[in-house]
This record gives C-alpha cells, structure tokens and sequence, in this order.
C-alpha cells in the first residue's frame, strides 16, 4: 500500500514541501490542508505590493491550480485539523473527517500577536497576517485618514510607507527606543527612522500603547499617557508560531515546534517546517525564524528527510523589505556583542553594515546595495575570515573580498 | 481583459514551452503560473533570491530594459552565470517582448 503524507497549513512552506517530496520521488498520497479560503500564496507583498494596489489577487498565489492537479496533491482549504490522533496516526478536520497518514509535516505558520489593551476589540483596529486581513483594511486605507500604527517592526513601517506615499497621515507607536529593533542594528533604525519622518510620518519611540477609545469604532488612541485622534489602527506587534495543535498532541513544544536538524518533531513520523518550529540555527542554539528562506529550505529539509533522505539544515538565513525607494536586504543574524562595521554612507541611501564575530562575517544588512547583500551570504556561509578595514574601505571593491 | 503575449521557455534539456504572460507581468510570474520547470523564484520577485535566472537570446537581448544595479548585483553571484543572463522577475511583458525565447539554466542555487 502507498505510504500517505498529511501536511497541515496551505502556505509557503506547505507549498514548498509538495512540490519537494515529489522533486525527491516520494510517489505516496499527498493531502495538504489550509484554514484559509485560498491556495498557498506569498505573504511578504501584503504589506507592500498588494496593500498598495499593485499587485492583483491572482498574482499572489505560489502556484496555479494545475500544480496541485498534477502533483496529485489533494488540497482542502476552509478547513483546519483540530486534533492530531498520534497512536491511530490520524488528524481530525473541523469538518468532521478524518484523515489517516503515515508521515505528517507540520506547516501551521503563525499568528499575530494580539493587543489586549482596553478597547483593543473596537471596530477600525486591524492586524496584517493574511489576504482576508489587507482586503478588510484596504477599505479604511483612504487618502487624508488618520492611521496609527503601533508596532514599528517591518510590518508597521511597510505600511507607514504605503501610507505615507497614498497621502495617509501616518502616526507610528513604537514601545522600544528604536524603530526595527528585534530585526535590524542601531545604525539601521536611525536610517530608516529618518526616512520615515522625511516622508512625513510622526514616530513616537519609547511610547507604548495603553489603550483605545471611541463610539463604535476607534476614535483615539492612548499611547504614551496621551490620547490621539485616529481613524484606524494597524498593529503590528509580532508573530507567534502555531503549536497548538502539536502541543495538544503532546509533541515537544516551546514557542513552536521544536524539530531537530531533519525538521523532525519529537514524534518520529511528526515533522514540522517554517514560522511555526523552533530549531537549531547554524550556530548552535534554538530559534523561531519568521521568513521566507526558513519555510523554503526547511520544507525542502522536511521532504528529504520524509523521502528517507535527510540531510542536516544549516542555511544562512535571509531577509527582506520594501519601504519606499529603499530595499534592505539582511543575512544571517547579528548579535549585540557582533561588532558592525559601516561600508558606505547612509547619507548617499546605499550603505551597508557587516557584522564580525571572531572576525567573520556573521551578518549583513544591506541597504539598495545588493552586492554587499549577495557578498556576505556568501562570507557567512564559508565562513570567511575579513579584516574590518577592508570591508570599511570603499575604494576596495567587495567583489575582491570573496 | 489583459492582453497577453507569448513566451518561449526552454529547459536545459531541451523540453521548450511556450506560454501567454499578461501584459504587465513579469516574465518569472508567467513561468510559475504555466509550471515551467526550473524558475524556481524562491523570493517570489523581489529581486532577492537571484533564483529565476533566464538566458536571453541574442536577438531579444536588445529589446530589454537595461539591468539595474540591483539586478546586476544579484546576477553576480547567481551560479552559471552567462553574459546573457537576466533575472525574469525584473522584466515585464510588452508587446514588444511578444514571442521572446528564453533559456533556463541547469540549476538556479
């Protein structure tokens, strides 16, 4: 009898992994399950191409129909599993079936974090995770409308930028003291601060938000012991990964689900790939990563290991935004103790900043300077050794530091 | 309804297939959504992957918006790569570009 894979969660990952187990010549069942209305599609242009018009529905979608078709993959969306039956191996479907599997992938993604201040539920407060989530704020993401956005991380500012250019009056409320600053270095966030203000948004730093008001609809927000007039919010406070279901299951468990180097869970026949695991980055340690490149490559990880042949995850992690003229390309993870070292001017708007740790090259952050972005994935991933007076000098052209 | 024109992808093996792309849309959309094999477009066309590279041929090479620094950029470290080489997610569809023939590379990582 043919071996079945159930994956759980219709995105990227859950795309990816399809379209691997058969890259890799599994020739079993295939049932892919998604909560949402559409097929896996691409979330990083919500909060850029699509919210700004410039990108049709259709577009977004990672795959046309046929793909599906001709994978012979079944694909059920609307429907979410409840319940992971790990002695029967079966999941149970919120529309009542069963489905029985012999390997699972979890590729649940995550959710938003949710503000749970008072009025946090009124009318006209809004969050960005999925197509269902742009199109309900599209309709209040009017010209002269009055947005505060609480969270300045890449989906607030992507929006503040978005905002800003369809003539929005943008007002963004940040808690730390710096705009980005789970994601990008100091240097960063005074950059993209700075931009932000030129284009006409207020930022208010160190200004946590306490709360919301209004008559049926949110009216004002209280941010920083101070009530401002809004006429919508957007939040964007983070993401946490879905391990629910895994957790119900009784699978290892710790803000996501944790997988080894094989993207397997600690239920053998359990594997899990993308926002939703916690896994062991390159460099030792644990992590949640919430990108692309992780549901791509580990999905790919996943399926290897699903097709019997596994192989240890250790990619160099990248990322990416829009806001503006300005495309900042990031890879690796930068630490607090890394030391940065500054290659251009941010004056002239394309610069870069190189991370060294023990003397290599850790991270970059690449602002409209996609050579320094492709140069230090390469660095990072070889592991590369780099004087820092080089890598500062701009008469030295990077391409002679490979 | 959009106009649409045609595009010829050919696989490192030969295997050739010719599609309808909307106008407008870039040239790595139109692959994904007829399953052309090998344009692999992780990033999904933001110019972050390098992971869509096509090979132009000569003749339709012309009719091409010049690189971008960005994509040049990109294309540097993209493997095999070939003077012709371009990224498809940076060219759009144009009734200029109607019946253009394209060159997939043997691997895109």
């Amino acid at each position: 009898m043919s071996e079945k894979i159930v994956i759980i969660g219709a995105g990227q990952a859950g795309c990816q992994a399809v379209q691997s187990l058969r890259a890799e010549g599994f020739t079993g069942a295939i049932t892919m399950v998604g909560d949402e209305a559409y097929p896996p599609y691409q979330r990083p242009p919500l909060s850029k191409a699509y919210l700004q018009g410039q990108l049709e529905r259709p577009r977004l979608f990672l795959k046309p129909d046929a793909f599906y078709a001709e994978a012979g993959c079944d694909l059920l969306l609307n429907i979410s599993a409840t319940a992971i039956d790990r002695v029967a191996r079966t999941v149970e479907l919120s529309d009542g079936r069963k489905l029985a599997y012999d390997k699972l992938l979890l590729t649940t993604g995550g959710h938003v974090r949710k503000l749970r201040c008072p009025g946090a539920e009124l009318p006209g407060i809004f969050y960005l995770k999925t197509i269902a989530d742009v199109d309900a704020l599209q309709a209040a993401f009017l010209p002269a409308a009055r947005i505060a956005i609480v969270g300045a991380g890449y989906i607030g500012l992507e929006v503040a930028a978005v905002g800003a250019k369809r003539g929005l009056q943008v007002t963004v409320f940040e808690a730390m003291d710096r705009v980005m600053a789970r994601a990008v270095s100091p240097v960063l966030s005074e950059f993209f601060a700075a931009e932000h203000v030129k284009a006409g948004v207020t930022l208010k730093l160190n200004t946590g938000v306490e709360g919301f008001e209004g008559e049926g609809k949110v009216e004002r927000i209280r941010a920083g012991g101070r009530l401002y007039d809004c006429d919508l919010v957007l939040v964007g406070i983070g993401v946490l990964g879905n391990d629910e279901l895994a957790r119900a299951a009784g699978l290892n468990c710790s803000d996501g689900i944790v997988v080894d180097r094989n993207a397997r869970t600690s239920d053998p026949v359990i594997y899990a790939a993308g926002d939703c695991t916690r896994h062991y980055g390159r460099e030792g340690g644990e992590l949640r990563l919430e990108c692309v490149q992780n549901a791509i490559d580990q999905a790919k990880h996943a399926a290897m290991a699903m097709a019997g042949k596994p192989k240890d995850y250790s990619e160099v992690p990248w990322f990416w935004s829009d806001q503006y003229d300005l495309k900042l390309q990031i890879a690796g993870l930068a630490r607090p103790t890394d030391t940065p070292v500054l290659r251009g001017n941010p004056a002239s708007r394309k610069f870069s900043v190189f991370h060294l740790r023990e003397g290599k090259v850790a991270a970059v952050e690449a602002v409209n300077a996609g050579q320094d972005y492709m140069i230090g994935r390469k660095l990072i991933a070889e592991g590369r050794a780099v004087e820092a007076c080089r890598l500062a000098d701009f008469s030295i052209s990077i391409k002679n530091l490979l | 309804m959009k106009r649409a024109f045609k595009a010829t992808f050919i696989e490192d093996n030969g295997v050739s297939h010719t599609i309808e792309i909307p106008e407008g849309w870039s040239l790595m959309e139109g692959a994904v959504k007829h399953l052309v094999p090998g344009i692999d477009a992780d990033c999904g066309g933001a110019c972050a992957c390098a992971t869509c590279q096509v090979y132009v041929d000569p003749h339709w090479a012309a009719k091409l918006p010049a690189k971008t620094d960005m994509e040049e950029t990109m294309l540097d470290f993209a493997p095999t790569v070939q003077p012709n080489s371009r990224l498809s997610c940076q060219l759009r569809m144009t009734e200029a570009l109607n019946g253009i023939v394209l060159r997939i590379p043997k691997e895109q990582h």
